[in-house]
């Protein structure tokens, strides 16, 4: 766990989403699904968000803009820090054979830098709209779907070693078809090292912190209360 | 000397960060083991962060078989938060503890029902079972907090600790309806700030016991502006949320905001709220001015 101050490379519209790079300033990339805690200027809280592509010098995060923190993040420009503290909790085991690729919405965050890791196998990918759909230019090659359509249909008949992020839904809909799934998994959480409880979840009937038991955890795990 | 406020660190998960600690204090420890309350438990607020965890813990057999050997092992002395639903519950929990740093009894956790004796009757239970030094944590929200403080040092109570987190309640801007499942949550950050000065001044003018004060603290200004109130060490909370290295960044600002004063130790500044005592700050070190006091009650 580490904290630096990184400096703001630039930032891309991606649809509705923000690419925001930043100088890497000696911190690891860590493992695809691993996440970062990000200073938003002007709040309290950081906000975590996992790696969507690492490059020598940079890290670069997808953001939605759906409150004052993200916001704030996307308004960012080149030139200013923020401090960004990991990598932090569990990433995807990429010991598979026959990687399967699933995203939906913001969801698909992590899995451009989880492509580059596993050599590009193929990806699905869901979207509400086709603004949204805009952001599957991030991983070249992959199967689209907008709403009404959802990525549960373009799951392929043989099977696959998934590896998935989502909105919950989706997350739950993979879990019933999936069993051996790989679903990384999201909570409102304050500080992202284990220090605050605030993204407890029920895990084999033990209370966990999604932080760090998750935030990848596979389908099979009786995984409940992550919402409710 | 530097804690971190309960419920805001685990030790286990984050030794590196106790290790930047004089004290580690615990998550609080209830008898039976708790899940907490239902998620959403967290929202942050322009000035602060509501929390509705609802002492979530392992419960007191488990803490004391696994959890403090593991804490022990640490080499950061260690302060048990012990909660209870009756004065009964928190000095059994406290009969059972020893080779610890202190107790702290948190007598105001908003996201839980409250036991129905008074913080004054839960800690003459306690003194009861321990000779270990007890700390009384109290809420800022009571009417008359000095009375309260005098009541627990009557009741034994060798220190306190000011202040815990206030109730407060955050709505979903497009449902309109609370963000946090339970409803209320407890209000805390920089915030807070003035409420724990405030808190601090009133209680260290009404007993002669140590205060820990907390509240808000950022900054090492933040942790001498509470000495100055009266506390004779400073908590962190809500800030190592944001800054797991605030305890370095916040001992080194508060060495050199002693030092621009004039003062070779914060603890000089103890209580100087209180009295006539005036000083300025200065870059080279010299900045103090005595003039004579005026009989302030506390004592360094």
């Amino acid at each position: 766990m580490r904290r630096e101050l990184c400096s703001v490379a630039g930032s891309e519209q991606v649809g509705p989403y923000t690419l925001l790079r930043v100088g890497r300033s000696g911190l690891d990339t860590g493992v695809p699904g691993q996440f970062f805690m990000l200073e938003a200027p002007g709040r309290v809280l950081p906000r975590p968000m996992s790696v969507c592509v690492a490059s020598a010098a940079e890290l670069a995060f997808l953001i939605d803009p759906i409150g004052p923190g993200t916001r704030a993040l996307c308004a960012l420009e080149a030139g200013q820090d923020l401090h960004v503290l990991g990598p932090l909790g569990n990433g995807f085991d990429l010991a598979v054979e026959r990687p399967l690729l699933v995203g939906g919405g913001i969801g698909i965050a992590p899995l451009p830098f989880l492509s580059q890791r596993l050599g590009r196998p193929p990806a699905i990918l869901g979207f509400r709209s086709d603004w949204h759909a805009e952001a599957a230019a991030l991983l070249p090659g992959a199967e689209v779907c907008v709403e009404p359509t959802y990525v549960t249909a373009l799951l392929p008949d043989e099977p696959h070693d998934v590896l998935a992020c989502g909105p919950e839904p989706m997350l739950e809909a993979l879990r019933a078809l999936v069993p051996a799934a790989q679903l990384a998994w999201e909570a409102p959480m304050a500080c992202g090292y284990g220090a605050c409880y605030g993204c407890a979840v029920e895990i084999e009937g033990e209370p966990k912190r999604l932080c760090v038991d998750g935030p990848v955890l596979t389908a099979r795990k009786d995984l409940v209360a992550v919402s409710n | 000397m530097l804690l971190n406020a309960s419920g805001c660190l685990d030790a286990l998960t984050a030794p590196e960060v106790a290790r930047s600690l004089d004290a580690f204090v615990t998550k609080t420890i209830t008898p039976e083991p708790r899940g907490g309350n239902p998620p959403v438990r967290i929202a942050e607020t322009d000035a602060g962060m509501l929390n509705s965890i609802g002492l979530a813990n392992p419960g007191r057999e488990r803490f004391l078989a696994d959890t403090l050997p593991r804490l022990r092992g640490l080499g950061v002395p260690v302060w048990v938060s012990v909660g209870g639903f009756s004065a009964a519950e928190y000095a059994e929990t406290c009969a059972a503890l020893e080779d610890v740093a202190a107790i702290e009894l948190n007598l105001s956790c908003p996201n839980v029902d409250e036991a129905p004796e008074s913080a004054a009757a839960i800690v003459a239970a306690c003194r009861a079972a321990t000779t270990l030094p007890l700390y009384a944590k109290l809420s800022s929200a009571a009417w008359d907090l000095a009375e309260g403080a005098r009541a627990v040092e009557g009741a034994g109570a060798d220190g306190l600790s000011l202040v815990n987190t206030l109730r407060g309640l955050a709505l979903d801007p497009r449902t309109l309806r609370p963000t946090l499942a339970r409803g209320s949550g407890g209000y805390s950050g920089p915030a807070l700030k003035p409420v724990a000065l405030a808190a601090v001044y009133a209680c260290a003018e009404a007993v002669e016991l140590p205060i820990v004060g907390m509240g808000g603290v950022c900054s090492g200004l933040d942790a001498l502006e509470l000495i100055a109130a009266g506390a004779s060490a400073v908590a962190m909370g809500t800030i190592l949320f944001s800054d797991p290295s605030a305890p370095v960044r916040i001992r080194s600002e508060l060495a050199a905001e002693t030092a621009a004063r004039g003062l070779s130790d914060p603890l000089e500044a103890r209580g100087l709220a209180h009295s006539s005592l005036q000083i300025g700050v200065s870059h080279s070190g010299n900045g103090m001015q005595k003039v004579p006091g005026n009989g302030r009650k506390v004592t360094a």
